[in-house]
C-alpha cells in the first residue's frame, strides 16, 4: 500500500485550468456552495484528484466543480456553485 | 494537465496483449479520489440491492459470510496506468443478485461519499465483477476503497468504484459521477472509451 493518507489540495491547484478556461486569475474569486451556501475564495476550496479534478467545499464537502480534461476538450461542471464572482481585469 | 497525481509510476516492459492501448504498466498502485475517504463503522456499513422486486441488503458479517473467490486480474486505469496480476477477494455480483428478483438492464453503484458509476448488468454478471475486500492478501485500505469496493475488472477502474454501499437496479442507463461530465458510459479500455465520442 502507498501509505497516502489523503489526497487533499487547495483551490490553487485549479488556478492554471480556471486561468486557461476563463481568461482571468481566479484564485481569489468568491464562489458559494450549492449545497450549503458558504462563500469562500477559490483558492480556500478542497480539490481531489480523481479521474478528472473535484473541488469540493471546504464546509459541508458538497462537489462544488468538477473538471475532466482530455486533450483538447474540458469539461467543466459548475452545477454545485451557485455564483462565481469574477472581477474585470 | 495543471494538477500532479501524486505519484511516480515505474514504467516496465509487458506483453502487449495485456496492456490496453494507451497504457503504461506500473508497479505501483495509484490512489485516485473523488473524495474524503470514508470510514463507515463495519457495524454501521451494509451492501443494499434497490430496483427489484425488494429491496435485499446484507451486513458486513452477512456478506463476508458469503462464498467468497479469489480473483487475479489485470487492471486499467483511464489515467493511462496499467497494473497486472493484481490479487483480490470478494464476493461475485452474480452471487448477490441471486437474492434479487429483477429485470433490470442497468446498474448504478453507489458509495459512501456520495460517488456513482453505471454499468449495463451484463457487465457485472457472469463471473465479470465482485465486491471485493480484500487485496494482496489483506484486508482492503480504505484509500483503495476498503472495507469494500466494486471490482470490474474488464472496464477503466473508475468503474470499480470505491467505497461501494450498493447497486441500485435500472431499465435505463443513467450517467454517474463522471460519465455525467465528459466520461465514457461503459469504458472498455481495449476500445479506448475513455470520455463521450470514443
Amino acid at each position: 500500500m502507498t501509505g497516502i493518507a489523503e489526497l487533499r489540495l487547495d483551490g490553487n491547484a485549479i488556478g492554471g485550468v480556471m486561468l486557461e478556461l476563463f481568461g482571468i486569475e481566479l484564485t481569489a474569486a468568491p464562489c458559494s456552495c450549492a449545497g450549503c451556501g458558504a462563500r469562500e475564495e477559490m483558492a480556500r476550496l478542497d480539490v481531489y484528484i480523481g479521474a478528472g479534478i473535484v473541488v469540493r467545499c471546504r464546509h459541508c464537502e458538497a462537489v462544488m466543480i468538477r473538471i475532466v480534461e482530455a486533450g483538447e476538450r474540458i469539461w467543466l461542471d459548475l452545477s454545485g456553485t451557485i455564483s462565481l464572482e469574477l472581477t474585470r481585469p | 494537465m495543471i494538477v500532479s497525481r501524486g505519484f511516480s509510476g515505474k514504467r516496465r516492459e509487458a506483453p502487449a496483449d495485456r496492456v490496453p492501448p494507451g497504457q503504461y504498466v506500473t508497479d505501483d498502485f495509484p490512489v485516485l479520489s473523488a473524495g474524503p475517504t470514508p470510514h463507515t463503522p463495519l457495524e454501521e456499513w451494509t451492501f443494499e440491492i434497490r430496483g427489484g422486486a425488494e429491496p435485499v441488503s446484507w451486513t458486513w458479517d452477512e456478506l463476508r459470510a458469503l462464498p467468497s473467490e479469489t480473483i487475479t486480474t489485470d487492471i486499467h486505469c483511464v489515467t493511462r496506468w496499467s497494473k497486472l496480476d493484481t490479487a483480490w477477494e470478494g464476493v461475485a455480483v452474480d452471487t448477490l443478485l441471486e437474492a434479487v428478483d429483477h429485470d433490470a438492464g442497468y446498474a448504478l453503484a453507489f458509495c459512501d461519499g456520495g460517488y456513482t458509476t453505471n454499468l449495463p448488468l451484463e457487465d457485472l454478471v457472469d463471473g465479470k465483477a465482485w465486491v471485493a475486500y480484500r487485496y494482496g492478501g489483506e484486508e482492503l485500505d480504505p484509500e483503495h476503497g476498503g472495507p469494500a469496493r466494486l471490482l470490474v475488472p474488464h472496464l477503466y477502474f473508475w468503474k470499480s468504484a470505491k467505497w461501494v454501499r450498493g447497486l441500485e437496479l435500472r431499465d435505463e442507463d443513467e450517467p454517474g459521477f463522471w460519465e455525467s461530465n465528459g466520461y465514457h458510459l461503459r469504458g472498455d479500455p481495449w476500445l479506448e472509451q475513455r470520455y463521450w465520442g470514443d
